[in-house]
């Protein structure tokens, strides 16, 4: 059982005309075995929250807290927050070439459990995992996330997400750019992560879409860097109706 | 340097040429003043296109007139018993037998100052069982010293020859490497030398018919080192594979120039020359030349240059330069890239719990992996790898080169 906890959380980024308030005071918290939906329109800090969470250095903290049992994640590095067990899977994944699919993983999972995974067991793992993503053989060969298409990188993310087997998971609009097919791959990816109920899940979107295939215990509606809203399901089926438009005035 | 001229040079002539001259062809933007006689090569001063990159100030007056008459090296040799390694005086007839006309003033000096020649000849249809490795180690930068070195592989041979350089030195030499028909050779230089070491070296490849020639540079250590591979045919069907591995630090000048003259049919090149950098002022440069002569029907070549920036402050740059005098060939190509590790790929790695010093090793052995896999000497693949590894803790706690 674990518990992350977000409290009165407020990031800025620096601009031209000097620091930014992207996040107002967020206030969350995620137990093992609960899937939050955080929805809102454009620029509404989403991404900014999730960004926080996992450490990027172009965001920083100006006040609040952000406790992982009761950890300061906020005290730690990028990697050590991976290794506490958050993952952060990123809307626009990065290109990095030269380093393979297969090596990225390995080591990566090696970093996550502090010990290199035994070799049989192993690729067997990574290629079942793949073969659930519908993911070819030889994207294990071929250079991280260069040259993927859209999809190809969402399910490189979910694959990730499923072999380092974190705590919790934070989806950064995980759904964007996908066509249906491709959606309820990665949405069973994000089930079968989920499904033994000692996960939690953070998955920001800006559609309903995927709510129809991950269902949220929670949403949160988020607007101008703060939770407007909370409730149940039925609070993704009203945004479903009417958008976001009592929340901004117009429709986003 | 066309061949006419390189023929007439060694029968004596000392009258430079442009190269314009040359029946064959109707003047190439490669040429450049060939000859023996140093005083043809006027005292380069950094605006000329040849030396446009170099830090003139660094040279230590190579390209001068710093004498050349320092000794302070020593050589070891390690070769295959098959393999005969001599010293031998600088008239022995195998020196220029490459058909090689110095280029440039320092290799010019060289010529002219290196008072011995290191002979290296691998006898007809031997199969060597082992690198014949020549180590040179500088004992001090004090004095600039000369060097020659003739590597000949005979008729059907087949042999891996290796030189090293560490130490200390301020070194110019010429190395001449020449195979003969259907011979096999892979020649590797590699450059580790001290931190205080300027190194202006030019190798001259002749590939014989149906000869395969794989010449790898590899650069680590030194101040300043500029490498000039030059490279042509004596007959149709050889394959010349050119390979390249170089790593700066802060502050070191590494530079790689290349030309490859398609002066026979049905020949063929590839390039590949790989380089990474870290810290502020590490520079290098790569200048890729490759010339089809009207004769050169039925070649192919492909050159690529790729680098890959860690840090800010260093520079990386590539010039790759392709001239087509024939449409009668298979294939011609190039490539050059330098890209950066930045914030956002290590950011990238990091998220998934990757440590940021594992993060840049993870990607700089990915980037060099094929190239090392590429050079296909296993005693020198586990050394390249250590050394590039050796060279990342150096850059260990550098931040990644930023985005923006």
């Amino acid at each position: 059982m674990s518990t992350l906890e977000i409290r009165d959380l407020h990031v800025s980024v620096e601009t031209e005309a000097g620091p930014k308030e992207i996040l107002r005071g967020v206030d969350l918290t995620v137990r093992s075995g609960e899937t939050h939906a955080i929805m809102g329109p454009n620029g509404s800090g989403k991404s900014t929250l999730a960004y926080s969470l996992a450490g990027h250095p172009k965001y920083t903290v100006t006040s609040g807290e952000v406790l992982l049992d009761g950890e300061n994640v906020l005290e730690m590095t990028v990697d050590e927050r991976a290794r506490a067990g958050l993952f952060l899977a990123m809307q626009y994944p990065v290109e990095v070439p030269g380093v393979s699919v297969s090596n990225f993983l390995r080591t990566a999972k090696t970093a996550v459990d502090g010990e290199a995974p035994k070799l049989r067991t192993w690729v067997k793992d990574v290629k079942e995992a793949m073969d659930r993503l519908a993911i070819a053989d030889d994207f294990a060969e071929r250079d991280l996330n260069t040259g993927f298409s859209g999809g190809e990188k969402k399910r490189h993310e979910i694959l990730q997400l499923e072999l380092l087997n974190p705590k919790f998971a934070v989806l950064d609009e995980t759904d964007s750019g996908l066509d249906i097919d491709a959606l309820r791959v990665v949405s069973d990816g994000v089930n079968r992560f989920s499904a033994g109920g000692d996960k939690g899940v953070l998955l920001i979107t800006h559609y309903t879409r995927i709510l129809r295939y991950i269902k949220p215990d929670f949403v949160h509606v988020f607007v101008a860097g703060r939770v407007a809203e909370e409730g149940g399901p039925e609070l993704a089926e009203k945004l479903e109706e009417k958008g976001y438009v009592d929340y901004v005035g117009t429709p986003a | 340097m066309t061949t006419d001229t390189a023929q007439q040079a060694q029968h004596g002539l000392t009258e430079h040429s442009h190269g314009a001259g040359a029946p064959d062809h109707g003047g190439s933007a490669f040429d450049t003043i060939a000859s023996f006689d140093v005083a043809d090569h006027p005292v380069p001063h950094g605006r000329e296109e040849e030396w446009r990159f170099t830090p003139m100030a660094r040279l230590r007056g190579l390209h001068d007139d710093t004498p050349l008459d320092g000794h302070d090296y020593e050589v070891s040799v390690d070769a295959d018993p098959q393999v005969v390694v001599e010293t031998v005086e600088a008239a022995d007839p195998r020196r220029g037998s490459s058909g090689y006309v110095p280029n440039d003033r320092p290799s010019a000096r060289a010529w002219a100052e290196a008072d011995k020649v290191l002979a290296i000849t691998v006898p007809a249809d031997v199969v060597a069982g082992k690198p014949t490795i020549v180590r040179l180690r500088g004992l001090s930068a004090e004095k600039a010293a000369a060097g020659h070195v003739v590597i000949t592989a005979e008729r059907f041979s087949q042999s891996v020859v290796v030189l090293e350089h560490e130490g200390s030195a301020a070194f110019a030499d010429n190395v001449e490497i020449i195979t003969h028909d259907g011979a096999r050779l892979t020649l590797v230089t590699l450059q580790d030398w001290a931190d205080d070491s300027v190194h202006l070296s030019h190798h001259h490849v002749s590939v014989g018919r149906d000869a395969v020639v794989k010449h790898v540079v590899v650069s680590f250590g030194g101040d300043l080192v500029r490498t000039s591979v030059t490279l042509d045919y004596a007959a149709p069907g050889g394959d010349a594979e050119l390979l390249g591995l170089y790593f700066a630090d802060s502050g070191q000048h590494l530079e790689k120039r290349l030309f490859v003259d398609h002066n026979q049919p049905n020949c063929r090149s590839n390039v590949l020359y790989k380089g990474a950098l870290q810290g502020g002022k590490a520079h290098t440069v790569w200048i890729g030349n490759v010339l089809i002569r009207p004769a050169a029907e039925g070649i192919s070549t492909y050159e690529l240059n790729r680098n890959l920036v860690l840090t800010d402050g260093a520079r990386a740059d590539s010039v790759p330069n392709l001239e087509i005098e024939t449409g009668e060939i298979e294939g011609a190509g190039h490539a050059s890239a330098t890209g950066r590790f930045d914030d956002e790929q290590l950011f990238y790695l990091m998220a998934r719990g990757i440590p940021a010093d594992e993060a840049r090793r993870l990607v700089v052995r990915g980037f060099f992996t094929e190239l090392i896999n590429k050079i296909g000497v296993p005693e020198i693949a586990e050394r390249l790898t250590a050394t590039v590894e050796r060279e990342l803790a150096i850059g260990e706690g550098l931040p990644a080169a930023t985005t923006h």
